[in-house]
């Protein structure tokens, strides 16, 4: 059994895996990875199921002391990582031996870069998953964003590694099939449950209209910022289940998209969807960046997400150099 | 055979991945027994696929795995559990008790309440602890129950804007309804008191102290016997 001690936290760094999933009666949300389509190629690069746990980090990484030699990955945005002072690339898996020291720095892209390393982060689970839930303090380690000094541990390695008998060779994404998995910033939407209550004109200016990413975007959600929504004002209407992505318009006509650890219900006016293929989009955005909707019918964000998953899910998404 | 309510059942989609099941338009005994009948069946014979279920007031929203289904298969499925709900036998509510120290730093907007309904906080106290609510549903947060509903009397809008952190365990009303917050969260119910009862425990098998269907009374207690209970 391997361990990363924490030496520096970062700005917002935890646990994440793919959530849970099944609690919503009891009013827990799902959680899990804020970019999930990066953890699951982290998992695949270092050789271990998706559904592991890693480490999420947020616009700023931490640094991470090694008390084991083993196989790690980062994917997402590019934290400027080193490694005992070297440039690591992002999406593509490295070797660490005992004792190295693995340094991560502000963001260069997005707004999230995850550490997988082989074996997983070992945590005790809650509910059937090792995700954080910061809201309730609930899951990952101790329930909370990781402090200096922490000592995670790290699962026996399942595939061949440098402690194993079998050759270990660096495995990388093929660049081309990332850009298809690129975030992006136009993102697109199906019809929300009230999306007929705006009038039309309303939601035509919707999808017109840029927004801005405002300092309160976190895994909970992202308020933006922008010309507000005419129409939506209907009061509080009765409280209703909200799913991923859902984009409510709240007094004052402006929408915050729900994100991974968000309330299980609410009372506002849901004027459109974020698809399941760009939900991973919204886990590198930062703060004050600009973004638009594009509708889509429900057919064609099916489509988007079977391509998805095909990419995802394919041999030559990832090979060996 | 006794009168069937005729309430209208609505499909909507919510997202690629999620579809509503709409019982009617209006907070009623009826709606939430249906949802919890739904609930109970979709809970007892799972649907393969189906990934969460969140009851509310008047609907179950159901997501999904959208390679597995699609939004009009789905309902097509969801309808033959429809069709069995008046066979299903809900289990008989539970009954508990919630102690509440009332007033005081405890719950701050007492007295604003009781100014609002010109009335003292006594009275206040005497109406909030003498109905028994029903826990519609759990959602916004684990373990927060939505009870209802509140005495005529006590009805009172929300905070206009919300506190950023209400201290776990306390007890506030919005509109007709009241609750606990089981952890420290923002929010903007207007405060009455504190539990010192934990509403969510990660040690006990039933996590959340409420589930979606019990019947809740709560029970004044003083100062000295919250810091009891606080220290138990």
């Amino acid at each position: 059994m391997s361990a990363i001690e924490v030496l520096a936290p970062g700005l917002l760094t935890t646990v994440q895996d793919l959530g849970r999933e099944g609690f919503g009666p009891m009013g827990v949300s799902t959680s899990g990875a804020a970019d999930p389509v990066s953890l699951r190629i982290g998992n695949r690069l270092v050789g271990n199921a998706e559904v592991a746990a890693g480490l999420e980090m947020t616009l700023l990484g931490g640094a991470f002391q090694f008390h084991g030699a083993c196989v790690a990955a980062l994917t997402g945005s590019d934290f400027g990582a080193t490694l005992e002072g070297v440039a690591v690339s992002p999406w593509s898996s490295f070797e660490v031996e005992l004792g190295q020291t693995l340094k991560l720095g502000p963001t260069r892209s997005g707004a999230r870069c995850y550490l997988c390393v082989q074996g997983g982060i070992q945590t005790k689970p809650f509910l059937g998953s090792a995700s954080t839930h910061l809201l309730s303090g609930l899951g990952g380690h101790e329930g909370r964003a990781l402090r200096k000094g922490d000592v995670l541990k790290v699962g026996a390695s399942a595939g061949p590694g440098r402690t194993g008998t079998l050759v270990y060779t660096v495995r990388a994404c093929s660049p081309k099939d990332m850009s298809q998995l690129a975030p992006r910033k136009v993102l697109r939407v199906t019809p929300g449950p009230q999306s007929e209550w705006f009038p039309k004109a309303a939601q035509k200016a919707f999808c017109a209209n840029g927004y801005r990413v405002t300092e309160e975007a976190n895994r909970m959600g992202l308020r933006l910022d922008g010309p507000p929504i005419p129409g939506g004002a209907h009061g509080e209407m009765i409280s209703e289940g909200v799913s991923l992505g859902a984009i409510q318009i709240a007094a004052g006509g402006l929408p915050i998209i729900l994100f991974v650890e968000q309330q299980t219900t609410g009372g506002y006016a849901k004027i459109a969807n974020v698809i399941s293929a760009d939900i991973h989009s919204l886990g590198q955005l930062r703060p004050r960046d600009e973004i638009r909707f594009e509708p889509v019918s429900f057919a064609t964000a099916r489509k988007l997400l079977i391509e998805q998953e095909k990419l995802l899910a394919s041999e030559k998404l990832i090979g060996e150099t | 055979m006794p009168a069937k309510k005729i309430v209208r059942t609505r499909f909507e989609p919510s997202s690629d991945q999620s579809l509503f099941v709409y019982f009617g338009e209006k907070i009623t005994i009826h709606a939430h027994e249906q949802v919890r009948k739904l609930l109970h069946l979709l809970e007892a014979e799972p649907i393969a696929g189906v990934r969460n279920l969140h009851p509310a007031y008047c609907s179950l929203l159901v997501k999904f795995d959208a390679l597995k289904w699609r939004h009009a298969q789905l309902e097509k499925e969801v309808r033959k559990y429809l069709s069995r709900l008046d066979k299903v036998k809900l289990p008989e509510p539970r009954q508990l008790e919630i102690h509440v120290c009332y007033g005081g730093e405890l719950g701050p907007d007492l007295e604003e309440v009781a100014a609002l309904h010109k009335i003292t906080p006594e009275q206040i106290i005497k109406l909030h602890s003498s109905v028994t609510y029903l826990v519609y549903f759990l959602g916004f947060a684990p373990g927060f129950a939505y009870l209802g509903e509140l005495p005529q009397g006590l009805v009172t809008p929300r905070l206009p804007s919300p506190r950023k952190r209400v201290p776990a365990g306390s007890v506030g009303i919005a509109g007709n309804q009241t609750g606990v917050y089981p952890f420290e969260t923002p929010g903007g119910w207007r405060l009455l008191g504190r539990t010192p009862i934990s509403m969510f425990r990660t040690d006990r098998d039933g996590l959340s102290l409420l589930s979606i269907g019990d019947r809740v009374r709560f029970v004044p207690i003083s100062r000295e016997r919250f810091a009891e209970l606080s220290r138990a």
